[in-house]
C-alpha cells in the first residue's frame, strides 16, 4: 500500500486563530474553510436549536458588508454553504483563484463584525426559515423523527445529547435576538475558531492573506469545555406510530468517543455487520431471507461520546421480532468468532480506497480543507490524516471482536420501533409508546 | 498590513482553464471509446454510457431499463451478487448505475493499481450478466416494496404525478421505478431480452479517466471490452428513441394529491419547454440563473428570504436529448401554499418581459456560472461524467472550453427573449402534494383553474 498523506503548514495568529494551509495546484480553485468549535452541544435543554439558526444569521451580512451574504461570492463564481452539528459549525467558499481576497475579507468580517448588522427582521425570517428546514427534512419526511426519540432515549434531558441539532420548534419559536448576540460574543472569535486554506495557492501567500484579514480580530474568550456522561443501564423498548408503509426497528448503543480506543473498531463493526451486500446482516436479512428491505449501521462519531446505530425496515408481512432476533444473532457470533480473515482483507482494502477518495477534492463538505480542520479542532492535531490511517489498517479481528462484545451487549441499549399509524401491535413486544413532533 | 474593510476586495482575471484533452479511440466492435488523464490522485474511474434509459421503456413495461440495470451486478459467470459485491469490495470500488431517460450510465471506481481488476469486473458484468430468475425474483420485489415506500415521500409522488400530466403517455412520462402493475406483469425473459436489445458496444459509449497514460487507460478499454459483441440483435430494426417521439399536447392543470395532515406543500410549476440541443441554450441557462438556479435567484428570495414560506425554492431544466420540462419547485408551509404558488407564477411571468434582468442580476448571472467553471472538474469522476454528457447529447469536444465565452455573449434581450419562447405562464401545469383539507379552498380561490384532486397512484 502507498503511504498516503495530507500535508500542511500550521500557523496561530497572535489572536489565537490556527491557520492551515495545503497547497494543491491541479485545478485553479481555493477553498477557504472556517471550523468554529460550537454546536448544538453548546445549547441547553429547553432552548434548543439555536447553534443552527445562528449558521443562518451568518449569511445575512455583517457590519462592513451589510446585506447578503451570497450576492457577491456568488458573482466572483464562488461555491459555498455552511453546516451545523452537535460538536461545531463550519462555514466554506470554494472560489477561483482570483477571489480569495474576497472570500477572506468575507469570513474574517462576518466572524469579527456580524453582530451591527443583525436586526429583529433578519432574525425572525431566518427564524421562519428554520422552521421550514425543519417540517421539510424531519416533519414530513418518513422515519424523520426516528433519530429525534433516539436522542432523547440514549441521553438524559441534562446531556447535550439529548436533542437533535435543529432543535425542538417551540425553543426555536421562543428565541429572542438578544440571545443570538450573546452567543455571537461567547463561540465567534478566533480563538474559538480554525481557518483552513487549501487549493491553487503558496503557502506563504495564504498566511499573510490570514494575517491581513483575521490579524486584527480580537480574540474573545476561550470557552469552557463541554463535558458529559451518559451510560444506558438496562434495554429500553420504545415504539412511534408514524405515517409510513412499512415497519423499521433501530437499535442503538453508547460507543467510544471520535477518535478514542475503539471508534475505528466500530466503524469496521458497522461494514462488516450492515453495509453493502456482503455484509453479514445484508446477507441474511435481505439477500437468503428476505424479512428486509433494508439494512444499515455506522458509529456516529462524535466529541463527547458515540453512538452505534443500526437500522432495518420490515419486508412485507414480516415481523420486527425475526428481524431483532437475526440481528442479535449476527452481533453474538461477531463478538464470539470475530471477522474471518477475509473479511478484514476486504475492510483493509476498502479503508485504504475510502482515504484516497478523501483526498480529491480541496473543498466542501468533506473536503482536504474541511478534514484538516477536523482533525486540528477535535485533535488539535491538523496532521491527524496518517494516523487517522493507521486506526484502521491497524485494526485486527481481534479488536473489533473485542470491540463489539463489549459496546453491543444485548441488555444496554435502545430499541425503537416505528410502525405505520394505528399499527401499534406490529412493534417489538414491550415496547411503550412515545412521542414527537 | 490590515484589511482595507470600506470596500469589498477587488477579483481578478479569472484565472485560465484548459479541460483535460480527450482522445478518441473506435474499437473495433464500434464501442466509443474516449480517455482522459488525470493526475491528482492515483484513481481511475469508468464511465459506461449505454443508450435506451427509461425512455427505452415501452408502453406496459415502464421500468425494464431500470430492473434491467439492477439485474447487471447480481452476477456473472459463477460469481453470485453477494461474490460480485465481495470482488468490488476487495479493491476498493466504487460501483453505481443512474438510470437517466435517455441512457444508462454504469460508473466504476477504484485504486490505479486495481485498474484491470476494475474494468474487467465491470465488463463481465454488462457483457456477461448471469439475470438467473431467483434474482430476478427478488429484486424485483425489493423494487416493489421501494414503489410502496416512495408513497410517503412527498418529493417522489409529485415528481411522478407532475410527468404524468406533462407527458402524458409519451416515454418520458413515468418514473424510472415504473409501477406496480407493470413490474407485476414482466418476466426474466423481458429482462434478457431488453439486455440484449440495448447492451451493445454500437449503442454505447465508455469514458476513462484516470492516473496514467492515454495508451493504458485506451488498452484497459480494449483488453475488458474489446470482445464484447453486437449479438443477434445487431439485425433488428431499432426502436425510436424517446427524443424523437414529439409529446402530445397536454391540458395545462392545478392537482392537487391528497396527503392528509402535511406540514408542508410539495410544489412543482411547469410545463415541457426545451431540448437539450437548442441553440438557445446558453441564454436559458443565464435566465434560469436569474429566476431559479441559485440561492440568490428571483424565486428563493422571494420565497425563502422574503416571505420566509420555504427552506428553499428553485427552478431549472430536466434536461433530456428530447423536450424537457423546465419547472419551478419548492416545498413550503401548508398555511402558504397559495400564496406560494402566486407568488411563483408572478415570478414566471415577470422575467418574460415586465421585469426584464437588470445588469446586476445578468452580471451576478453570468459570473457565477462562469467564474466558477473549473471547480466543476477537479475529480476523475467528474471529468469522466462531463464527457459522457458530451457523448450523450452529441457536443464536440471543445464544449467545456467553449461554455465561458458562450454564457458571457448572452445579453438581456436574449434572457427577455429567450423566456417569451420557452416559458409560457398559459400552459403551466401547478402540481402539489399537500393538506387538501387545508390548502384547496385557498388554491381555487387564485383564478388558475378548478383544482383536480388525484388519486394517490
Amino acid at each position: 500500500m502507498d503511504p498516503i498523506d495530507l500535508p500542511f503548514a500550521k500557523r496561530t495568529l497572535d489572536n489565537g486563530l490556527d491557520v492551515l494551509v495545503h497547497e494543491d495546484h491541479h485545478v485553479p480553485i481555493v477553498a477557504v474553510n472556517v471550523w468554529y468549535h460550537v454546536g448544538s452541544k453548546n445549547e441547553v435543554f429547553g432552548r434548543t436549536g439555536f447553534a443552527h439558526l445562528f449558521e443562518h444569521l451568518m449569511f445575512e451580512g455583517s457590519e462592513h458588508h451589510n446585506s447578503g451574504y451570497f450576492p457577491p461570492l456568488q458573482q466572483a463564481g464562488a461555491l459555498l454553504n455552511g453546516s451545523t452539528n452537535t460538536d461545531r459549525t463550519n462555514y466554506w467558499e470554494v472560489v477561483p483563484t482570483s477571489a480569495v481576497d474576497l472570500a477572506l475579507w468575507m469570513e474574517s468580517d462576518r466572524m469579527g463584525y456580524l453582530l451591527p448588522a443583525l436586526t429583529k427582521q433578519r432574525f425572525e425570517t431566518q427564524r421562519d426559515v428554520v422552521l421550514n428546514e425543519r417540517r421539510q427534512n424531519y416533519e414530513n419526511r418518513p422515519y424523520g423523527l426516528g433519530m429525534m426519540v433516539m436522542s432523547a432515549a440514549l441521553y438524559p434531558s441534562d446531556h447535550p445529547y439529548h436533542w437533535m441539532t435543529i432543535g425542538a420548534a417551540d425553543d426555536i419559536r421562543a428565541m429572542q435576538l438578544e440571545d443570538v448576540q450573546s452567543f455571537f460574543r461567547t463561540y465567534y472569535h478566533p480563538s474559538n475558531a480554525s481557518l483552513a486554506i487549501g487549493g491553487d495557492i503558496e503557502a506563504e501567500r495564504a498566511f499573510d492573506l490570514a494575517e491581513q484579514y483575521f490579524g486584527e480580530l480580537s480574540p474573545g474568550p476561550r470557552p469552557a469545555r463541554v463535558t458529559a456522561a451518559a451510560s444506558l443501564t438496562r434495554e429500553s423498548r420504545l415504539v412511534l406510530e408514524d405515517r409510513v408503509e412499512m415497519p423499521r426497528v433501530y437499535m442503538a448503543w453508547h460507543s467510544p468517543a471520535m477518535f478514542s480506543e475503539g471508534d475505528a473498531d466500530m466503524d469496521l463493526a458497522a461494514d462488516l455487520l450492515a453495509n453493502g451486500k456482503t455484509s453479514r446482516l445484508y446477507r441474511t436479512l435481505v439477500y437468503e431471507r428476505r424479512l428486509a428491505l433494508d439494512v444499515s449501521a455506522y458509529q456516529s462519531s462524535r466529541e463527547l461520546g458515540s453512538f452505534f446505530l443500526l437500522a432495518a425496515t420490515a419486508a412485507p408481512d414480516q415481523s420486527l421480532t425475526d428481524i431483532a432476533a437475526l440481528i442479535d444473532t449476527e452481533i453474538q457470533a461477531l463478538a464470539d468468532k470475530g471477522p474471518s480473515s477475509s473479511e478484514m482483507e476486504r475492510a483493509a482494502a476498502q479503508a485504504e480506497a475510502h482515504f484516497m477518495y478523501r483526498l480529491q477534492t480541496v473543498g466542501g463538505f468533506g473536503g482536504k480543507s474541511d478534514q484538516l480542520n477536523a482533525y486540528n479542532v477535535f485533535t488539535g492535531n491538523p496532521g491527524f490524516f496518517p494516523t487517522d490511517v493507521a486506526r484502521y489498517r491497524d485494526a485486527t479481528a481481534e479488536t473489533v471482536r473485542a470491540a463489539v462484545a463489549q459496546y453491543l451487549a444485548f441488555d444496554r441499549r435502545v430499541l425503537l420501533s416505528i410502525v405505520p399509524r394505528g399499527q401499534a401491535a406490529l412493534a417489538l413486544p414491550g415496547s411503550e409508546p412515545v412521542a414527537a413532533s | 498590513m490590515k484589511a482595507d474593510r470600506s470596500h469589498l476586495p477587488q477579483v481578478g482575471p479569472d484565472p485560465s482553464f484548459t479541460f483535460p484533452t480527450i482522445v478518441r479511440h473506435t474499437l473495433s466492435n464500434g464501442l466509443d471509446v474516449r480517455t482522459l488523464e488525470h493526475h491528482s490522485v492515483p484513481l481511475v474511474t469508468f464511465v459506461m454510457q449505454i443508450e435506451g434509459g427509461s425512455g427505452a421503456d415501452v408502453a406496459g413495461y415502464e421500468g425494464l431499463a431500470a430492473i434491467t440495470a439492477d439485474m447487471v451486478d447480481e452476477g456473472t459467470g459463477a460469481l453470485s451478487a453477494i461474490d460480485v459485491s465481495e470482488a468490488l469490495a476487495r479493491i476498493g470500488a466504487e460501483y453505481d448505475v443512474d438510470v437517466g431517460s435517455d441512457a444508462t450510465v454504469f460508473t466504476l471506481s477504484t485504486l490505479a493499481r486495481f485498474a484491470e481488476r476494475g474494468s474487467s469486473v465491470l465488463a463481465d458484468l454488462l457483457t456477461r450478466p448471469s439475470l438467473r430468475e431467483e434474482d430476478f425474483d427478488r429484486v424485483r420485489q425489493l423494487r416493489l416494496d421501494r414503489l410502496r415506500q416512495i408513497k410517503d415521500l412527498p418529493p417522489a409522488v409529485a415528481e411522478r404525478a407532475f410527468l404524468r400530466l406533462l407527458y402524458g403517455t409519451h416515454p418520458y412520462g413515468h418514473l424510472s421505478i415504473g409501477n406496480d402493475a407493470s413490474l407485476r406483469g414482466m418476466g426474466l425473459g423481458d429482462v434478457t431480452t431488453f439486455h440484449a436489445r440495448t447492451c451493445r458496444p454500437s449503442h454505447s459509449a465508455l469514458v476513462v479517466a484516470g492516473a496514467m497514460s492515454h495508451e493504458r487507460l485506451v488498452r484497459l478499454a480494449e483488453d475488458a471490452f474489446g470482445h464484447w459483441t453486437n449479438g443477434d440483435a445487431r439485425s433488428d430494426p431499432a426502436p425510436v428513441a424517446a427524443a424523437d417521439i414529439e409529446p402530445a399536447p397536454t391540458q395545462p392543470c392545478m392537482a392537487v394529491v391528497a396527503r392528509e395532515g402535511a406540514a408542508q406543500s410539495e410544489l412543482r410549476i411547469g410545463h415541457l419547454s426545451a431540448r437539450r440541443d437548442t441553440p438557445d441554450y446558453a441564454a436559458l441557462v443565464v435566465m434560469n440563473a436569474i429566476l431559479g438556479g441559485q440561492f440568490v435567484s428571483r424565486v428563493n428570495l422571494k420565497l425563502r428570504e422574503e416571505k420566509g414560506y420555504t427552506y428553499g425554492a428553485r427552478t431549472g431544466f430536466d434536461w433530456r436529448r428530447g423536450l424537457a420540462p423546465f419547472s419551478l419547485q419548492a416545498s413550503v408551509h401548508t398555511a402558504a401554499t397559495a400564496d406560494a404558488v402566486r407568488d411563483s407564477v408572478n415570478e414566471l411571468e415577470a422575467i418574460r418581459g415586465s421585469r426584464p434582468p437588470s445588469d446586476t442580476e445578468m452580471s451576478l448571472a453570468k459570473a457565477s456560472l462562469t467564474r466558477g467553471y473549473p471547480r466543476n472538474f477537479e475529480t476523475a469522476h467528474q471529468v469522466a461524467r462531463s464527457v459522457a454528457q458530451l457523448v450523450l447529447y452529441g457536443l464536440p469536444d471543445s464544449y467545456f472550453e467553449n461554455f465561458v465565452p458562450r454564457v458571457n455573449a448572452v445579453t438581456a434581450t436574449d434572457v427577455t427573449a429567450a423566456a417569451r419562447k420557452y416559458i409560457d405562464p398559459a400552459r403551466l401545469t401547478t402540481l402539489i402534494v399537500g393538506d387538501y383539507a387545508a390548502i384547496g379552498e385557498s388554491l381555487n380561490a387564485l383564478g388558475l383553474g378548478e383544482v383536480e384532486v388525484l388519486g394517490p397512484s
